[in-house]
């Protein structure tokens, strides 16, 4: 085996500009489907404390008010 | 519930219970999934040599294949979760089922892509209508059915209970996906590893693919976890476990608001 060298590894053998872009969407595509129901996640939870919040705040108000 | 299933299975299926325990399991998953992830990418770059007939381009196999068959195994555990949720209605087999199909598609899809920036130099040509390729993208399609029916009710259990039924039926595509180069005459190489007998691979090449299957199933787990986890708590967001999950969370934003 040669020595490694950057400048090759980047070449691909003249192959990168197919390579490269592969590989790209393989990450992108992954860090999208690892991300998107976290981000779900934490709307969901923030809509049901709102919720809960609203829930509580109309137990407290005392039936004369009304 | 059946009385053969054992009692942990069912103790585990409870919604806050698989949540914990998905909890738990999710970082290792994904710890796994990075690690050999790397070493799998470190080994086909790098330390893999250039192949005779395609140079460097055939360095898209280590995650043009793994992606295929995460892309048949996924569709099989999808097929598998919505026949068990339809038999017995178990509403984690239901999240199952409807959290793997954006997985499942999401590795179809980087296989169609990264297999036509594979087949331009090599073949040619992005894409051509060959049983291989043609049967792949059926099987994008049958993904997108899936999550298609499913948010197409206002109900969500009567869509994932519609949306099983197609999983079910689509199941017929994955061994034609599979066999597609040996009953018809493609364009599209033949299996290079095999289950059984000697794979037409060297081992140097071979490692790195194996390695980047499992941190594939690997990804897949921790993925999926995360999805459940989500969706279970949108599901059960009226009981007492999620309003805690919520308060606990609430409580936790607010003291780091107040940090700032």
């Amino acid at each position: 085996m040669s020595a490694f060298s950057w400048d090759s590894f980047i070449a691909m053998g003249g192959y990168a500009a197919y390579v490269w872009p592969a590989y790209a969407v393989f990450f992108i595509v992954l860090i999208a489907d690892y991300v998107s129901p976290t981000l779900r996640r934490r709307r969901d939870l923030r809509e049901l404390r709102a919720r809960m919040a609203r829930q509580s705040a109309r137990q407290q108000r005392p039936p004369s008010a009304s | 519930m059946a009385n053969w299933i054992p009692l942990w299975v069912h103790k585990l299926s409870s919604p806050p219970n698989f949540y914990r325990f998905a909890g738990t399991l999710r970082p290792w998953a994904l710890g796994l999934a990075l690690l050999l992830g790397a070493i799998a990418l470190y080994g086909g770059l790098v330390l893999a040599p250039a192949d005779y007939q395609q140079g460097d381009a055939y360095r898209i196999i280590f995650i043009h294949v793994p992606c295929a068959w995460m892309g048949l195994f996924v569709y099989g555990v999808m097929a598998i979760a919505s026949f068990i949720s339809l038999v017995w209605r178990i509403k984690l087999a239901e999240v199952v089922a409807m959290e793997s199909a954006p997985i499942g598609a999401a590795f179809t899809f980087i296989t169609l892509c990264t297999g036509s920036l594979w087949g331009k130099p090599m073949w040619g040509t992005w894409w051509t209508w060959d049983a291989r390729l043609t049967s792949e993208l059926v099987l994008l399609f049958l993904y997108l059915g899936v999550i298609g029916l499913y948010h197409s009710f206002e109900d969500r259990r009567q869509g994932a209970r519609a949306a099983a039924f197609l999983a079910i039926i689509g199941i017929i595509n994955v061994p034609i996906v599979h066999f597609s180069v040996n009953w018809w005459n493609t364009l599209h190489q033949g299996s290079t590893v095999r289950l059984l007998g000697p794979s037409k691979m060297s081992g140097d090449m071979l490692w790195p693919l194996l390695t980047m299957m499992a941190a594939t199933k690997f990804y897949y787990i921790a993925s999926l976890f995360g999805r459940v986890r989500t969706d279970l708590l949108s599901l059960e967001s009226g009981k007492d476990w999620v309003r805690q999950i919520a308060e606990a969370q609430g409580h936790a934003a607010a003291k780091q608001e107040g940090r700032r």
